[in-house]
């Protein structure tokens, strides 16, 4: 393998397991918060037992959010050299606005709220974690702006052989980076509230601490109603910006091979043949169907994969997947929650629904993983969309380097994944601590 | 103009780091000569637990901010060391991790492992920036392409390493005083003696490195052009004094306060030396990546100060007001929680 391609891999890899623990930050800092806040105006001690108890894993995960989020950064600058130097006017500028507006903010009051249970009253406590999910949120701001501009590069001049900042308000404001944020966020609000549900799933089903479990269990359930809502109607609104910004991640997504002039089917069952530029199944069409997906109108024109050159074209399969995975899962979830839903009355009783619950803890996991594949693979073969190609973005160093730091990366991760996943499981299961007599 | 403010602001934001991640970083690197009981484990742990994250923060930055005002510095330098770079990354993930695990996994094999973990993972990243910082000081091999001609051996010459024991035994230093500060009692004690005997040793490499500095790099030379700025080196060596005079004297909060002004006297002493260079080659000093060939554009300067003049005294309120109320004598109470 060459450093290209073992870069990519690299950067992959990190970024996914990075990605284990970005979502479930995001959203369970916010539900975290709200049981504090509920703790410090009530003063009931169950609040303060969840707070702490759910606090305790959002505490485990973070670290492991922290640590290889630094991989991240420097990644840039090791494995892809000319991107850093060609964009880092704009790119650059938005990673350290994060560090400088968001990150700091983060670590700090999250120490503060981990080691200042006895050195301040509830309200100050309770203010701390807001702190900490509102900078997480602001963070991921930051962040997806700089993807954003990735997909879509706006406010820029190419100027003295880089791409350099021409206009920061088009930069900050990028329809297409707000689109993928929301998107993003709202798909964190999943992960977080099957989390929640799936180990209140666990205990209930052993009639452990029910009263504790159902109400942890009640605030999932409605967290996720809502966000599994807003997460496929916002997911929608941002396909069609995609559809228009860049067709032929669209084109992939669907595997639509030929133009078609005059309104193009979706079909339920489908597979991509990528050597024949055909599709090996296509069954159950619905006529126009993705034209009015995509553009609002039946017979809208949707341009084919066949437009653009091979060299042009997104990895169709890997693309036509995730997407295909990622709607799937986003159809599950509200179907999930109305079940839920319809038995909340009496959760112990029912289970089945408890047992699927503790089963689909990893489904939004898997459902983000393959929104970002559809946003990253079905970019390619740009870095840059329209600008930088991914092959003219890596660093100019031996192979064997990377080749070391790809086994190490790898060997490292895969025990810290072990041991979170180990510790994650042992807190999740030992339950809250016991009452105050 | 811009590019002059941004090269000091990279310096002083390498400075800071170096300054507050360092005294964590050489506290757990010099664990294994402070600690004799687990309660003397569990003190030193809780001495660097509410800090080391926020502290790590700051490499964040002056990575990021290396990114944002010299993007080609930022690729050469981090493509250029990347092994040891990686090697970098990797320790500071290990030491993370284990602050994390060793808390909560009651064995005494799994703390021993841990423990292990973080005197590794907090000795290599002192060894290993105080060699990048030292290779840069000295000048690195590149080409008319900006492109690193060499590898992590390269890295390893006598100044390099200079740099890293340099390094180390600052951060040594400055980690016994930190634990000076939070301690009574035998532990303390046996900081204040540690950061006396590593004393006489830090002057002694100090003195050596800075006659090397002299013999492999063009800092003297520079320095030579406008011997005003040699009186930068006053404060360093004042502080170096000072901090010896106050492990004496027993005052731990001054003397580690004399200790963050000597290192970060010192490394800006050396950031200054390179100006207006950021990486200088050792090929060809037309090859060298300057404020001049590696600055963004001056929108991008522009913004990106705007944002530092508000948000950095805001950073440092917090982070000051932080260590004010958690930075105090750590009792029994604290470690039974």
């Amino acid at each position: 393998m060459d450093v290209l391609m073992l870069s990519r891999l690299q950067f992959a890899m990190a970024t996914m397991f990075h990605f284990i623990f970005v979502p479930l930050t995001l959203g369970l800092s916010v539900m975290v918060a709200v049981m504090e806040t509920m703790y410090a105006s009530t003063g009931k001690e169950i609040y303060l037992r969840m707070t702490k108890f759910w606090g305790k894993l959002f505490v485990i995960n973070f670290v492991l959010g922290i640590v290889t989020g630094i991989t991240l950064e420097f990644q840039f600058g090791t494995n892809w050299s000319r991107y850093s130097e060609y964009v880092g006017d704009i790119f650059g500028s938005l990673l350290a606005i994060e560090a400088t507006v968001a990150f700091f903010m983060e670590s700090t009051f999250l120490a503060a709220w981990i080691f200042g249970w006895k050195k301040f009253s509830p309200k100050v406590h309770a203010m701390f974690i807001w702190i900490v999910a509102i900078s997480s949120n602001i963070s991921a701001v930051w962040i997806i702006l700089a993807n954003g501009w990735m997909q879509n590069p706006v406010g820029y001049v190419i100027r003295n052989g880089r791409a350099e900042l021409d206009d920061f308000t088009a930069v900050i404001s990028n329809s297409f980076a707000w689109g993928q944020f929301f998107h993003n966020g709202f798909a964190a609000f999943m992960v977080a509230s099957f989390f929640v549900m799936g180990i209140s799933a666990y205990h209930l089903l052993r009639k452990n601490e029910v009263e504790f479990f159902t109400k942890s269990f009640k605030m999932g359930l409605v967290t996720a109603f809502i966000f599994s809502i807003a997460v496929a109607a916002q997911g929608h609104s941002h396909a069609q910006t995609v559809a228009v910004k860049q067709p032929e991640k669209l084109a992939a997504m669907e595997a639509l091979w030929d133009t078609a002039e005059n309104g193009a089917p979706m079909y339920l069952l489908q597979m991509p043949d990528e050597k024949n530029e055909t599709n090996s199944v296509e069954f159950l069409g619905i006529p126009g169907g993705l034209s009015f997906l995509a553009f609002n109108s039946f017979d809208a024109p949707v341009k084919g994969l066949k437009e653009w050159p091979k060299e042009d074209r997104p990895p169709v399969t890997i693309t036509f997947l995730a997407f295909r995975l990622m709607v799937g899962l986003g159809t599950l979830f509200p179907l999930l929650c109305i079940w839920g839903w319809l038995k909340r009355k009496n959760l112990t009783e029912n289970k089945l629904y408890l047992k699927v619950m503790l089963l689909a803890i990893p489904l939004p996991y898997i459902a983000t993983w393959a929104g970002w594949a559809v946003a990253e693979v079905g970019r390619q073969p740009w870095i840059v969309y329209g600008i930088m190609k991914t092959s003219d973005a890596v660093s100019p160093i031996v192979t064997s380097q990377v080749a070391f730091s790809f086994i190490a990366l790898t060997s490292l991760y895969t025990l810290l994944g072990a041991a979170e996943l180990f510790l994650l499981a042992k807190f999740a299961r030992k339950g809250p601590e016991p009452e105050k007599a | 103009m811009l590019e002059s403010i941004w090269f000091l602001l990279w310096g002083l934001l390498w400075a800071i780091y170096f300054m507050l991640d360092g005294y964590d970083l050489g506290l757990g690197a010099m664990m294994p000569f402070l600690a004799k009981s687990e309660k003397d484990r569990q003190t030193i742990y809780k001495s660097m637990g509410p800090f080391w994250d926020g502290n790590e923060v700051w490499l964040i930055t002056a990575g990021g901010v290396t990114f944002a005002a010299f993007p080609k510095a930022y690729a050469v330098m981090f493509s250029g060391l990347y092994t040891a770079l990686m090697l970098l990354l990797i320790a500071l993930i290990i030491r993370g991790v284990a602050f994390e695990f060793r808390g909560l996994v009651e064995s005494d094999w799994s703390r021993k492992f841990w423990d292990k973990a973080t005197v590794v993972g907090s000795f290599l990243p002192a060894l290993l920036l105080g060699v990048a910082f030292a290779n840069i000081f000295m000048g690195l091999p590149l080409d008319e392409n900006g492109v690193f001609q060499g590898n992590i051996f390269t890295l390893l010459n006598p100044y390099g390493l200079g740099g890293g024991i340099l390094f180390v035994l600052l951060f040594a230093q400055h980690g016994c005083l930190w634990l000076a500060v939070r301690t009574t009692g035998e532990l303390n004690e046996r900081a204040g003696n540690l950061a006396t005997v590593l004393w006489p040793v830090l002057v002694a490499v100090y003195v050596a490195f800075l006659a090397l500095t002299g013999v492999y790099t063009q800092l003297l030379g520079n320095y030579l052009a406008y011997p005003a700025l040699l009186l930068i080196l006053v404060i360093p060596v004042f502080a170096i004094v000072k901090v010896r005079v106050l492990i004496t004297e027993r005052k731990w909060w001054k003397a580690w306060i004399c200790s963050s002004a000597l290192i970060v006297s010192t490394t800006m002493f050396g950031v200054i030396g390179l100006f207006p260079a950021l990486l200088p080659s050792s090929i060809n000093p037309a090859y060298s990546i300057t404020i001049h060939n590696a600055a963004s554009s001056q929108l991008t300067l522009k913004i990106m100060l705007t944002v530092a003049l508000i948000m950095v005294p805001i950073v440092i309120a917090y982070q000051f007001w932080m260590h004010k109320v958690f930075a105090t004598k750590i009792t029994d109470e604290d470690l039974g929680y």
